[in-house]
């Protein structure tokens, strides 16, 4: 136990931990507030947060066809503009990825996990001067459960079968177990609104830190402080204003020329020419996302599992890396997975370029003549510049790739999840069993390698139900397993979330949830002058 | 750079056929080819009523109404045909509205809903017979991606390109003529070189280069200029002004030198003209020759290179517009062509071909008032 309040200390020290966090989490392992409180007084002094100013953000992502409504988000832009305004009943750490609590106060699942009960925060304030219920609440939901609607999360709710309310507690009834369901609620689609947005879905109208002065599709977006904000370790500045740059060089422009405080997306290969200029900060934080490399399991040549073999170890991830990352990212493991997952499972080895190993199975896969290998911009930053390199390096293993450049329009309908071999993308998912289940299971609609394996699907199913976290940990190694040694995914590097802003933004959090500190940066930094 | 090459190919005449467009209000569609024929000359007015029509009558009478008219009923034809190539173009971009929009998040589910509401499952001539009649009446629908009106969209962006637009023309049209002007007087001399030298140096340079340029120099080093140049509502006329200052100054320099070496070429031309000599043995000043005798016939090509750098300030400053983050209608038709947003690329499609296509039509008819000889065609 003192181990774990050491931890906490330091978590807390390196300003990673906000108070209230700290707060649930001690009481939570039985350690006493008040001695926390003390703890948290003394350790955290330095950090203290400054309030007020006018925060700028330049964001990458906005157009003029965005929605207001946020079962449509979609952008970057509006990912941030959400934050600003809502809440979701739940929230993820930043740094461990574990749920915690938002306008849900705590939870409760029934021993086979498929009966989840809420109880949901009183006294929540929204925009408007309405008080938050339990009804605004289900209402919410059930809007983004609705087979008929856009939203977004709608993949992420059809495992809700029922939503109702039990007294003053929200019960959600799943069609099978699921351990992950309070992390599925921290999905930025379900920003809870007064009447669950039903009758105006663009009103923008939330319990979030911040209200919405003036919003103009595409171009930018303000905010004032809510001042009824229920909670105070966060909206530090008085008003924010998101900026659409869609340009990367108008970007950076904007950021070294001090109009802006932070911005976006910034190519790996200007982040050196920025880190120059002495007002400018690079904000690296480790992903979920991934570059990929997709072979079809079911398709010839292919579906051989010596050539996908040999194609795994033609790949040098380091130089990867390097060249296609500058260096702002992580080798991969051709598994979907990294450590910044909640139960990712350590240990398994690296797989590394091995030439040798590659003639090895080349030749054992009795293949011969180029394999064809399908690529675009638009896949990733550098996906061409990749395959290249990767022809390169194949071809030291007597593997001749031929890379065809596809327009990037139309990528992602007539080639991506198409064509046998092709370089994709993929966000992260806030849990191992939504990666694995939105790509690899055998009845998912982006099964993009094509991987058909009853026995990966049984396990996947029986671990999504399980609670105990040592035997879930153990099947999803498993699984890992599986789909890298049998899979037809290549998987050389996690890319970093790269992005920049002024000196005087203090308190950023690298929160490994999605980028711009999992949206919340207008939330959460404050401005030092 | 490609958008303004085709634009100096001319003002649109000619190539244009008139069937079934116009031609169908017209008896005689000769008339309609940009050059009408020659009046008959058995046709006075006084026999107009047994061998000619009333169009015939008037076409004689009133050479210029006529060839308004004739230009104002091709130029109707055109954007038809524009607005009949936007859609099938657009018909013909790989990806729909549905899986564009949804990308990566795209369940079955949810892009059969939006088909289906949109009504995308029906054949695209229908599609488009709708669209025409809603734009006939001004109502360009609603935008499919933000469910916001088009027209009170395109209006608020319109206006900011035009904003700019206005301003690049402001200060470029009267400093190219000037300045064309000014190199014909000093022609050959260091004040000519110089003016060709750094025009033809801005002319080379793609916009976003000069764009970037300016941004370095004026936002970043020295801090002088605003940027970006975002506009917004609550912003005063002078703090709007400040903003556009880079992005009008990339234009001015893109633009100049096209028209001052039109300018410059056309007053020469005139120059080695006879009755320009003849001035010059009367002994008349350089300048009285240019400002009097020479200017007034340059005005026909000057007017036309003037309108099509005009029509390039509205329709091709998507490029500037990205550069400097500012909000005007090219950034707008491209944010809507990423997703297939059909009603908004529609709308702004047929916007900007009737810019081009009046803004021609203005230059053929100012040229043909400036000079008459051109009303009566041999």
């Amino acid at each position: 136990m003192s181990d774990y309040k050491d931890y906490l200390t330091r978590q807390v020290m390196l300003g990673k931990m906000n108070r209230r966090e700290f707060l649930g989490r001690a009481a939570a392992a039985g350690i006493l507030a008040s001695t926390a409180g003390t703890l948290f007084a003394t350790s955290a002094q330095a950090q203290e947060p400054k309030r007020g100013g006018h925060l700028k953000l330049g964001l990458e992502g906005a157009a003029a066809t965005d929605s207001k409504d946020p079962a449509k988000a979609l952008s970057q832009f509006m990912f941030v503009v959400g934050r600003n305004w809502g809440d979701m009943l739940v929230e993820s750490h930043p740094t461990t990825g574990a749920p915690v609590p938002a306008l849900a106060e705590s939870w409760e699942p029934s021993a086979d996990a498929s009966t989840w009960t809420f109880a949901i925060r009183k006294g929540v304030k929204f925009h408007d001067g309405k008080e938050l219920t339990l009804d605004d609440v289900i209402k919410t939901l059930q809007r983004h459960t609705d087979e008929k609607s856009e939203s977004g999360a709608l993949g992420v709710m059809k495992s809700i079968k029922e939503i109702k309310a039990d007294g003053d507690k929200l019960v959600l009834v799943l069609t099978e177990g699921n351990a992950d369901l309070p992390l599925l609620l921290t999905d930025y689609h379900l920003i809870i609104q007064p009447g669950g947005g039903i009758d105006k879905p663009d009103a923008m109208i939330g319990t979030g830190p911040f209200k919405v002065t003036s919003f103009e599709a595409g171009v930018r977006a303000t905010f004032e402080k809510n001042a009824d904000d229920w909670r105070t370790d966060r909206g530090y500045v008085d008003s924010v204003e998101l900026i659409a740059m869609n340009d990367a060089t108008a970007r950076i422009a904007a950021l070294s020329s001090g109009q802006v405080h932070y911005i976006n997306r910034v190519d790996p290969k200007t982040v050196n020419l920025l880190k120059k200029a002495p007002t400018v900060e690079i904000l690296n934080t480790s992903g979920r996302g991934h570059y990929v490399f997709i072979m079809h399991c079911n398709t010839a040549p292919f579906d051989n599992n010596d050539l996908r073999m040999a194609l795994k170890y033609s790949m040098d991830r380091e130089t990867m890396v390097q060249r296609i990352l500058g260096g702002y990212g992580k080798v991969g493991n051709d598994f979907p997975i990294n450590d910044t997952y909640a139960l990712f499972p350590e240990g398994i080895e690296q797989r590394a370029y091995d030439p040798d190993k590659a003639a090895f199975h080349y030749k054992k896969s009795g293949h011969s003549g180029p394999v064809l290998l399908r690529t675009s911009d638009v896949a990733f930053p550098g996906a061409v510049d990749a395959a290249v390199l990767y022809q390169e390096s194949a071809k030291k293993a007597g593997i001749e790739i031929e890379v065809k450049r596809e327009p990037g329009d139309g990528y992602w309908t007539n080639v991506w999840n198409v064509q046998p071999f092709s370089t994709s993308y993929w966000g992260g998912r806030p849990t191992q069993d939504q990666m694995y289940s939105t790509a690899y299971l055998s009845t998912a609609d982006w099964n993009d390698t094509r991987f058909k394996r009853p026995d990966f699907d049984k396990i996947l199913l029986e671990a999504r139900a399980e609670l105990d976290e040592a035997k879930r940990k153990d099947m999803y190694r498993t699984m890992a397993m599986m789909v890298r040694d049998e899979g037809g995914l290549i998987l050389p590097m996690f890319n970093d979330f790269v992005n920049a802003s002024t000196k005087q933004v203090k308190g950023y959090v690298h929160d490994i949830g999605n980028d711009m500190s999992n949206g919340y940066v207008a939330t959460r930094v404050w401005l030092d002058a | 750079m490609a958008g303004r090459m085709m634009m100096e190919s001319g003002p649109l005449t000619g190539p244009v056929s008139t069937d079934g467009t116009a031609g169908a209000t017209h008896p005689r569609s000769a008339e309609l080819s940009g050059v009408p024929a020659k009046p008959n000359p058995a046709a006075n007015p006084s026999n107009g009523e047994i061998d000619g029509t009333f169009w015939r009558r008037f076409t004689f009478r009133r050479p210029l109404a006529a060839l308004v008219l004739q230009r104002l009923g091709l130029s109707v034809g055109l954007l038809f045909a524009v607005s009949l190539m936007i859609f099938g173009g657009i018909e013909a971009l790989p990806g729909d509205f549905a899986t564009t929009y949804l990308g990566q998040s795209a369940t079955p589910q949810a892009v059969e809903n939006i088909r289906k509401d949109l009504g995308l499952d029906r054949p695209w001539t229908e599609r488009y017979v709708s669209w025409l009649g809603g734009a006939l009446q001004g109502d360009f629908g609603t935008s499919w991606a933000s469910k916001n009106s088009v027209g009170e969209q395109i209006s608020k962006r319109l206006g900011n390109s035009l904003f700019l637009a206005f301003f690049a023309a402001l200060v470029s049209v009267p400093l190219a003529v000037g300045l064309g002007m000014l190199a014909v007087q000093f022609r050959n001399r260091l004040p000519d070189k110089i003016i060709n030298v750094v025009s033809l140096a801005a002319i080379s340079l793609p916009e976003f280069f000069v764009g970037y340029l300016l941004i370095m120099f004026f936002a970043v080093k020295y801090g002088v200029a605003t940027f970006p140049a975002t506009v917004y509502d609550s912003m005063t006329f002078t703090e709007r002004l400040s903003a556009i200052a880079l992005p009008v100054a990339t234009l001015v320099l893109v633009v100049l030198a096209h028209m001052m070496r039109m300018t410059r070429a056309a007053i020469l031309n005139v120059m080695s003209s006879a009755y320009v000599e003849t001035a010059e043995l009367k002994g008349l000043g350089m300048f009285r020759i240019i400002a009097r005798h020479a200017a007034p016939n340059t005005v026909a090509p000057v007017i036309n290179v003037i309108a099509l750098n005009l029509a390039y300030l509205v329709v091709g400053v998507v490029v500037v517009e990205v550069v400097f983050v500012y909000p005007g209608m090219g950034q707008y038709m491209v944010d809507a062509v990423t997703v297939r947003d059909m009603p908004v690329v529609q709308a702004c499609g047929l916007i900007f071909a009737a810019f081009y296509i009046f803004l021609n039509m203005a230059a053929d008819i100012l040229a043909i008032i400036a000079n008459p000889r051109l009303r009566h065609p041999r």
